[in-house]
């Protein structure tokens, strides 16, 4: 057993607006760049729907991830080391901008330059790319709220199979939002795809970068992240990922997009995994296994025996009692109400799901019930279409996972219902979601009442781990020329001591400087 | 020895490798974020698979076959049974091969360069300097393949061009070697010289990454927060 940390997302998609105010808030930060026009490190999509890059679940053309050989071993789907090297000089599944879309502006100035005249001027679209004007076909969210769904809805991969039955008729509809970023997953087909190894996985945290000094375009990483969430700056020839905001995730404070997230979506907790297990759990034959093994390589942070190896593996004390407070552990293996977004990539992703009610709801409403909570449980088990296409996203086809979620979600919806209303415990509703009554109420608690301190559950980072950066050199993110910076919240010692870093303050309701760490170049101190 | 002579087979050769390994060294330093192979298939993905494939299979096909010209003296081919007559045919033929694929992906990337506003816009100046050295090269290289050796009577270079090249890399220059071979070749062997100074600052730095370690590396690296890859 090695034990090592992640810090971890979940996102609850029944509390989604589909708002986009995490993809701008992202934006603004990390992408507002000359070449990241197109790049959107959090990005919102409606489902049914195309998604970011389009079709982007469609592996089988994009061939990103991994897959198992015929004699079961793990393999990368877009081929080994050789093959990588002998199409480098073109990557024959890389996708091009188009399936992303042709980023514009629009040419202002001719709002202000524009002379008096009868009509009032326009500003019309202008492309990114080559400045010439354009007619704008596609853009990051075309299919928001299923606009033009008729046409496109249908080719979206996870309807495979379910076309004859979804009719994407307006009245019959479902959608929810699926807001999605890097999954700094366990098992990173991204960083197997690098031939240069500029990306790597941090022990400490388990947040994936992109290293831009070792970095040398070969442009394998995008296609081999099967959620398409490495970027190609095509400015600077180099690729470009979500970061996890590991600036202010190592001040212990929540992303930028989890911080702005207007529906209060997003949990960031603690995961303490065994390292010598990932490549066994993402190697299980069967895809509906995968959730389960992904499961057992997490760690049980109550566990005395886990704390001891994690003590004797460098995990500091208090990141394992902020372990046993960890949200994400708790909807993902406590209560299973979280779920991983398409395991059968078998990357292990770390960004997981609380499967949205709303579209058996939806559904409910659209065949003229109402939608109680009540008869919430016999519609889960009665309609198969929401659940096969979330059991397709959510856990690769197996619908029982999916239900088990749902029910727990109707469950806790009736009893909360009971007890606010009635003022009784209704020990039958918390049976059929096979649950305690405590543990009902705990669930209540951090998915509707969802206090900012419950969801974000983020410790800091050590200064003593820091140390080392003194010796060991190395560029780790996005701090080149015109980039957005923030190479470490840690200061580098050539810096100098006391430096402070600007954070807000939710308490004081403004900014804040808090002194960094100090850091001691004393002697001795290399790895 | 002329002033000319001097000047294109002794000086130039000497101040563009102190220039190229100098650049190098200044590059590597202080521009590690700027060494990348600027792809550009992102914004175009068709025309790229074969300019790409052509220019680059044929390109190293062709430093490969310098490599063996150049720096294996002809004594040596001779003395392991390869008469004059097999190697020429085989150089001729390889390289004829060779260079119609660089010439016709080079073509392409050209054209198509300036062809797609997109990738036009990512046009650099050194980008064009260097696009017209490669052109240079690459046509009087197809004279001298086509012309001399596949359709005439053929120029054996390797007595004069070749040894010219080895006593440089002796310290030794004979450039007299090379000023009575044909003006093609005096041409071809004097314009890389040009390219070799332009390297370091150019995307062509790209050629030295070649991610060779990936063979045979762990797939997944691990590394501490500002630390090294580790396992
Ligand atoms: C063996 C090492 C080499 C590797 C791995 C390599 C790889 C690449 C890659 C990946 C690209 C980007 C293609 C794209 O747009 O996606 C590229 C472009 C280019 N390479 Fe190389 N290359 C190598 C050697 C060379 C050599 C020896 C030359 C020239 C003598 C060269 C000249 C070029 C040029 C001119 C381009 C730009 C093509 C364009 O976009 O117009 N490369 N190379
Ligand atoms: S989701 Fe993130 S960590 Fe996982 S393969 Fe893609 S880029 Fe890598
Ligand atoms: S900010 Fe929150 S609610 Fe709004 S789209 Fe993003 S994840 Fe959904």
């Amino acid at each position: 057993m090695k034990v090592r940390a992640q810090v971890g997302m979940v996102m609850n998609l029944d509390k989604c607006i589909g708002c986009h105010t995490c993809s701008v808030t992202c934006k603004q930060v990390w992408t507002n760049r000359p070449g990241t026009e197109y790049v959107w490190f959090n990005n919102v999509e409606t489902k049914p729907g195309l998604g970011f890059p389009r079709r982007w679940e469609d592996n089988q053309t994009w061939q990103g991830g991994w897959k198992l050989d015929r004699r079961g071993r793990l393999r990368l789907r877009a081929g080994g080391q050789l093959r990588k090297l002998l199409t480098i000089f073109w990557n024959p599944d890389l996708p091009t901008i188009d399936d992303y879309y042709e980023p514009w502006t629009y040419d202002y100035h001719t709002l202000i330059d524009a002379p008096l005249s009868e009509r009032d001027p326009v500003a019309r679209p202008q492309s990114q790319l080559t400045g010439r004007r354009m007619d704008v076909k596609w853009g990051p969210n075309w299919d928001d709220m299923l606009a033009g769904a008729p046409e496109t809805a249908s080719r979206d991969p996870d309807l495979a199979g379910l076309q004859e039955q979804v009719k994407l008729t307006y009245e019959r509809t479902f959608m929810f939002y699926l807001p999605r970023i890097c999954e700094h997953c366990l098992n990173p087909s991204c960083v197997a795809s690098c031939p240069s190894g500029a990306m790597y996985k941090r022990e400490e945290d388990g947040i994936v970068l992109v290293d831009q000094e070792k970095c040398r375009g070969w442009r394998f990483c995008v296609s081999g992240c099967p959620y398409k969430k490495v970027y190609f700056n095509h400015h600077t020839g180099k690729a470009e990922k979500c970061t996890l905001c590991y600036p202010r995730i190592e001040l212990g404070l929540p992303t930028v997009c989890s911080e702005t997230c207007v529906g209060r979506i997003r949990y960031l907790g603690l995961v303490l995994y065994d390292a010598d297990r990932v490549r066994e759990a993402a190697s299980v034959p069967d895809e509906k296994r995968l959730l389960d093994a992904q499961l057992k390589v997490f760690l049980d942070p109550a566990d005395p025996a886990v704390q001891r190896q994690a003590r004797a593996d460098g995990i500091p004390d208090d990141w394992i009692e902020y372990a046993q407070r960890s949200p994400v552990y708790a909807l993902a293996h406590r209560w299973r109400v979280a779920l991983p977004l398409h395991p059968e990539y078998r990357t292990l992703p770390m960004v997981w799901y609380v499967p949205p009610l709303s579209p058996v709801v939806n559904a409910m409403e659209a065949d003229g019930y109402e939608a109680d909570p009540d008869q919430l449980f016999p519609a889960i088990d009665a309609m198969r279409i929401p659940l096969d296409y979330l059991a397709n996203i959510l856990a690769a086809g197996d619908r029982e996972v999916v239900r088990l979620a749902l029910r727990r979600l109707a469950g806790m919806r009736s009893y909360m219902r009971k007890l606010e209303v009635l003022g009784v415990r209704d020990h039958q509703a918390a049976t059929a979601a096979s649950l305690e009554p405590s543990e009902i109420e705990a669930m209540y608690r951090l998915l509707a009442v969802a206090k900012y301190e419950d969801r974000y559950v983020v410790p800091q980072a050590h200064s003593e781990q820091a140390q080392r950066l003194a010796e060991l050199p190395g560029s780790c993110g996005l701090d080149f020329d015109g980039g957005p910076g923030n190479c470490g919240a840690l200061p580098r010692p050539a810096q100098g001591l006391n430096e402070t870093f600007m954070v807000q303050d939710r308490k004081v309701g403004g900014h804040r400087f808090v002194p960094l760490p100090v850091v001691n170049p004393g002697p001795g101190h290399g790895e | 020895m002329t002033v000319e002579e001097a000047l294109l087979f002794v000086a130039l050769p000497y101040s563009s490798i102190t220039l190229f390994v100098a650049g190098h060294i200044w590059r590597y330093r202080h521009d590690k974020f700027g060494w990348t192979s600027r792809s550009t298939q992102l914004l175009e993905r068709r025309w790229l698979a074969w300019g790409s494939n052509l220019f680059h299979y044929g390109a190293l096909a062709a430093i490969g076959g310098h490599v063996v010209g150049l720096l294996i003296p002809e004594q040596l081919t001779h003395a392991v049974g390869i008469s004059e007559g097999a190697y020429h045919l085989f150089a001729a033929a390889a390289g004829t091969v060779a260079g119609l694929a660089c010439i016709a992906g080079f073509v392409i990337l050209v054209g198509r360069r300036a062809y797609f506003p997109r990738i036009r816009r990512t046009t650099t100046w050194t980008d064009v300097v260097v696009y017209l050295v490669l052109a240079g090269i690459i046509v009087l290289g197809l004279i001298e393949t086509i012309g001399f050796n596949t359709l005439g009577t053929g120029y054996n270079y390797r007595p004069t061009v070749g040894v010219w090249f080895r006593s440089l890399l002796w310290l030794h220059p004979e450039p007299q070697l090379i000023a009575g071979a044909p003006l093609v070749y005096q041409l071809h062997a004097t314009l890389p010289w040009i390219l070799y100074a332009v390297w370091p600052f150019s995307r062509l730095v790209h050629a030295w990454s070649l991610p060779w370690q990936y063979l045979g590396r762990p797939y997944i690296l691990y590394r501490r927060r500002y630390g090294l890859a580790r396992r």
